[in-house]
């Protein structure tokens, strides 16, 4: 295991949230925050409580998860597509390192921004509203499983991209309306029968509702079957990726 | 000498159907300086990258350093510096991080003593703490030439290494290239200044449209291949050739001013005793004479077009 091959590109990465600090950390919590001012107070102040639980708590499991699923694959994807851009990918693919040891550290670096990103919007929300975590080790599961799964997605969709326009594309028109379709603001319980049942074939709901189990013990579906998805999910990435780097998928042709 | 880059069979088709490479064979010997010359398009960066690990081959086997490319990639890449022809760098980053991320990359321990001697050597030290994005085009070549070297590999490629480089700053990355050879490292550098080959190699291989066409000891091959043209100033002016001179395809040049006769090296005889004694002859004497050789770019355009 080249472990400092590893250190350089997780390093690398990170130095380059650091540098792009407003656009990486303080850009999505101005718009959680105004997530909370919009939906929590001006909406929620309608709405009195959702299974047991006030409205603004309610959706803070689900504000989280939108910025680490959508954050997650901004930094994964633009992370590997940029060296592509750039040309700087040459060292990567000519260095004595694994493909999996590249994906550790992109992927890993990616990951890591997004868990900080959520623990600090996490941090925001306790300042709107009153907070308290049922199970603080499965919260923190769910944050990483998610955060790992999503820049694995993200890393696919940057070796994917030969262009900005695709490297937006999956984002803005799918994994955007997934999110906010996926119960992020409602539980899906609140649907129509006939759109409950569409809204079980997307995956983002098991991730909110196993993410917000762990808030407070309220779920669309069971935990269980949160996980497995999650899982299976991370399992078709990584699935996808070992196959781009066998083949040289867009990398080595 | 033994080889420390083996290359055998190697073919590259691109999935336009393009062959890039055409069954190379290849052997680099450890500690020399060799030129690969070709035209646009010969398959020259084609065949550095898939030494290099960027390109996979389609058909063929390559080894660097007795280690297999593909199944012992490691050992294989981490014995490689490689300067790739285009300017690829991050521009925010500084160049004392650059190059000492490429350090971490190729699993070498932190040691900033010899990252400071690269940066010494290629005269960035000063720069180190720039971004890159500040530096101009010949720097920018300097600080991929010292990304490649930050972890002391035995092989460095030079693809296109002085291209956009001032004369200057050309004869410094000479100066370095010649520096590191005495040092032990083996350094493969492909070009389009034939004069940089004539400069810095010891041997040439010249590859088109993805064949190699000729592998040769520089100065075998300027011998070999070179003509040498004799040229005579004369003290009068002549108007027109005596048919005495037709056998040596003598040209007039200069208004009638100077005699050019061009001659093969590689033949017994020259023809330049009998027609220096015909000139005497016929009456025509000169005041001066010259010979000049013919160059590497002489050489390397016949082998081309021929080819």
């Amino acid at each position: 295991m080249n472990h400092r091959a590893i250190r350089a590109i997780y390093l690398f990465e990170m130095a380059r949230t650091w540098r792009t600090l407003l656009q990486s950390i303080v850009s999505p919590v101005v718009s959680t925050s105004l997530y909370f001012v919009v939906f929590g107070a001006a909406i929620g102040s309608r709405i009195s409580q959702v299974e047991g639980v006030s409205y603004g708590t309610f959706i803070v499991p689900g504000l989280i998860m939108l910025s680490v699923l959508t954050q997650s694959i901004a930094n994964a994807s633009f992370g590997i597509y940029f060296p592509k851009f750039t040309g700087t990918i040459y060292e990567i693919l000519s260095a004595p390192i694994s493909y999996f040891e590249i994906v550790l550290g992109y992927v890993g670096a990616a990951a890591t921004k997004s868990i900080i990103l959520g623990l600090i919007i996490l941090a925001t929300a306790g300042l709107f509203v009153p907070l308290h975590i049922h199970h603080p080790v499965w919260m923190l599961a769910f944050l990483v499983l998610t955060a790992v799964t999503f820049s694995l997605f993200g890393f696919i969709i940057g070796i994917w991209a030969d262009g900005f326009e695709k490297l937006q594309m999956i984002p803005m028109l799918v994994v955007t309306p997934l999110t906010f379709l996926g119960g992020s603001f409602y539980s899906i319980d609140m649907l129509p029968p006939t759109w409950r049942t569409v809204a079980l074939l997307n995956p983002v709901v098991y991730l909110i509702s196993g993410f917000r189990w762990s808030f407070y013990e309220i779920a669309d579906v069971s935990v269980a079957v949160s996980i497995g998805m999650t899982t299976a999910f991370l399992v078709i990435c990584l699935a996808a990726i070992w196959w781009i780097f066998r083949t040289g998928y867009r990398l080595k042709n | 000498m033994s080889s420390i880059i083996s290359v055998a069979n190697l073919s590259k088709t691109y999935g336009s159907g393009f062959k890039a490479l055409k069954n190379v064979n290849l052997e680099i010997r450890r500690g020399e300086i060799f030129a690969l010359l070709g035209p646009n398009g010969a398959g020259k960066t084609t065949l550095i990258s898939i030494i290099c690990g960027i390109a996979n081959p389609s058909e063929g086997r390559v080894l660097v350093g007795g280690e297999d490319i593909q199944s012992s990639y490691r050992k294989a890449r981490s014995l490689i510096g490689l300067v790739p022809q285009e300017l690829h760098t991050d521009a925010f980053e500084s160049v004392w991080a650059t190059v000492s991320f490429s350090r971490g990359l190729f699993g070498k321990p932190k040691n900033p003593a010899h990252i400071e001697k690269v940066l010494k050597d290629l005269s960035l030290w000063d720069k180190k703490d720039n971004k890159i994005i500040t530096l101009s085009g010949g720097m920018k070549r300097r600080v991929m030439i010292a990304k490649a070297l930050s972890h002391e590999p035995q092989i460095l490629f030079l693809d296109e290494p002085t291209a956009g480089v001032d004369v200057e700053l050309r004869k410094g990355m000479w100066e370095v290239v010649r520096t590191l050879q005495q040092s032990g490292v083996t350094i493969i550098l492909t070009t389009h200044y034939i004069e940089e080959a004539e400069e810095m190699a010891d041997r040439v291989g010249v590859i088109n449209k993805g064949e190699i066409v000729l592998v040769e000891d520089k100065t075998t091959l300027m011998q070999k291949l070179g003509k040498k043209r004799l040229t005579l100033h004369l003290q009068g002016k002549l108007a027109a050739l005596p048919d005495s001179l037709a056998q040596y395809e003598l040209d007039l040049c200069d208004s009638g001013a100077t005699l050019v006769y061009d001659y093969d090296t590689k033949g017994d005889r020259t023809g330049i005793t009998s027609l220096l004694s015909d000139l005497r002859t016929a009456g025509i004497r000169f005041n001066d004479l010259d010979t000049t050789q013919s160059s590497l770019e002489d050489i390397f355009v016949d082998l081309v077009r021929t080819s």
